[in-house]
């Protein structure tokens, strides 16, 4: 099943020659409206008319979210201030906000985005979707709102938190597909079993979760506990939100909508892209935008492309799995380390180890150390202290073999590693460095 | 003829026990034994209620890694000599015991013993053949 058949399967000739034209139509745009575009054009020495086609990419320069920043909060707009119908925002570590306005055809798009999305993960027309994203500034809510809308599906807007009220709603309304981040599908699967229901009381079948990145390890325990098929999506606000990518039905990679957004991967030292396969950092050209068109965005996430052709017919290019963010990998003693790498260590290296953990990482006689508290699952079971012994020893040696770098375990009772309602709080580094 | 106790992962820090004992409190369970195992970072509490079950499905509910297990316990005299006499039976059987703990009985002259070993049954068997006084499920404290 396809939302919009002809351009999720685009085949290779027709993709490229339409690209080609969407990619000379955005430079045209964003070198006219856009001052900061057409200075950083200018500064490279590039003309749109030099070019030609999407292989030209390549000779664009980068925007990184720094020029957002520093063009705050419309000096990024191609069109004029009336025609945005809608402002997003998202918060970024240094406090400023980085600000995306969207035209009514933007809107649109990212809906329709959302809704090939939607339909990939099995939505119909008689579905209901469960919304557990926050609604607000953040695009997660309303996006797939309007995706779901626009495919006709009944729309629950519960937006994030209020576990129980949650609870309620998902099994009095009998959602088939619900969405929210993946660390907030495990805790609520939790607060189910807590609160005296089981995954049969809910009439769930689908889930679609992003925001953050996420394991196969973890998709494997939303999917036993709330007996569902769990799909990856993918998106940032910069682009347009959720939906820039989303699985299909054999879960194996998110199908970009390379249509609209153009998606390389580039290496990050000497940001020469990679070929297909190669992990480096993603980065995006938005094709079609037109309230705040993006050309060659580095959105700080690394993943791979993946080129090879999908039993489900679907032609756009696969995100592999992020890895994490260029920019909250910690460096450990020298060692890149992604806390997803340590999700998936922890995860598959015991059966009595849940998915909730937290990483401290402080810096002790100049030497850096971490310390990964790790919560044990509430079946898990010790009647000797050696037990306990030998689990922290084997979670240990799990870790340290798929990251590189020791660190030091601590289990602890299941419930007490803080839950996020949003976007998990994994990390604290304690080091000034 | 076995003794059922629970047995609770703890985090070795201040206030855990306390924990434990409030949860048990608030469920009006009474604690009737109890042994602590305990490492620097970590804890074992093993402890036998009058309502294992209701112990366990209430510690779970309030984030504790709970479970039962079952130990043999016997009376033995409360004198010199008398847990000596039980071990050496175990030693020469060759049957290994993974813990142990004790507490005097309700009669002054009887002490109650519990140990944890891997088969119960044979262990069982080898014990009431060299006339042991096994316990049965009912603590008599």
């Amino acid at each position: 099943m396809y939302y919009d058949q002809k351009n999720e399967c685009l085949d290779k000739v027709a993709k490229k020659k339409l690209q080609s034209e969407r990619l000379i139509d955005v430079v045209n745009r964003v070198y006219e409206a856009v001052p900061p575009y057409r200075a950083k054009m200018d500064k490279a020495n590039i003309k749109p008319s030099d070019i030609k086609s999407i292989d030209d990419i390549v000779k664009l320069p980068f925007t990184t979210k720094q020029d957002l920043r520093d063009n705050y909060p419309f000096g990024m707009l191609a069109t004029n201030k009336e025609d945005i119908v809608r402002l997003h925002a998202s918060s970024g570590t240094t406090g400023k906000l980085t600000v995306v306005g969207y035209t009514k055809s933007d809107i649109d798009i990212w809906s329709a985005c959302c809704a090939r999305g939607l339909v990939a993960a099995g939505a119909n027309t008689s579905s209901t979707l469960h919304v557990a994203y926050g609604y607000g500034l953040f695009t997660g809510g309303l996006g797939l709102h309007y995706g779901g809308e626009l495919l006709g599906l009944t729309v629950v807007p519960v937006s994030a938190g209020n576990t129980p009220r949650q609870l309620t709603l998902l099994v009095d309304f009998a959602a088939d597909g619900i969405c929210c981040t993946p660390s907030y599908a495990v805790y609520l699967a939790d607060e189910l079993i807590k609160a005296g229901y089981t995954a049969k009381d809910l009439n769930l079948k689908w889930g679609i979760f992003g925001a953050e990145p996420w394991s196969e390890e973890m998709r494997k325990e939303i999917e036993e506990k709330l007996g569902i098929k769990a799909y990856d999506i993918y998106g940032l606000s910069e682009i347009s939100g959720p939906g820039v990518a989303s699985e299909c039905e054999y879960q194996i990679g998110s199908h970009i909508w390379d249509d609209h957004f153009y998606p390389e991967v580039i290496d990050v030292d000497t940001l020469k892209p990679l070929p297909y396969g190669e992990r480096g950092e993603l980065v995006f050209t938005t094709l079609t935008k037109e309230g705040m068109p993006l050309i060659r965005y580095r959105t700080r996430d690394i993943t791979a492309l993946d080129d090879s052709p999908c039993p489900c017919g679907r032609t756009g290019l696969r995100l592999k799995r992020i890895k994490g963010r260029s920019d909250d990998m910690l460096i450990i003693r020298g060692v890149n380390v992604f806390p997803s790498q340590v999700e998936s260590a922890l995860i598959a290296s015991d059966e009595r180890i849940s998915s909730h953990y937290h990483i401290t990482v402080d810096r002790v006689n100049n030497l850096d150390v971490m310390e990964i508290a790790i919560e044990l699952k509430a079946d898990a079971k010790f009647d000797e202290i050696k037990e306990i012994e030998e689990l922290v020893s084997k979670v240990k040696s799990d870790i340290s073999s798929a990251i590189g770098v020791s660190a030091s375990v601590k289990l602890v009772s299941y419930g007490s590693v803080k839950r996020s309602e949003g976007k998990a709080q994994r990390v604290t580094d304690k080091r000034s460095l | 003829m076995l003794v059922n106790q629970i047995a609770v992962f703890l985090e070795n820090r201040s206030g855990r026990i306390a924990e434990f004992s409030k949860v048990l409190a608030n469920a009006n369970i009474n604690i009737r034994a109890m042994s602590i195992a305990d490492t620097e970072e970590y804890g074992i509490l093993r402890a036998i209620t009058d309502d294992n079950v209701a112990a366990i499905k209430t510690l779970k509910e309030n984030g504790f890694n709970a479970s039962s297990t079952d130990l043999i316990g016997f009376n033995v005299d409360d004198k010199p000599g008398e847990m000596f006499k039980v071990l050496d039976i175990l030693e020469k059987a060759k049957i290994n015991i993974g813990y142990l703990y004790s507490f005097a009985g309700t009669k002054k002259s009887n002490a109650i013993i519990l140990i944890k070993v891997d088969d119960n049954e044979s262990t069982a068997a080898i014990l009431e053949k060299n006339g042991i006084n096994l316990m049965g499920s009912d603590l008599p404290i």
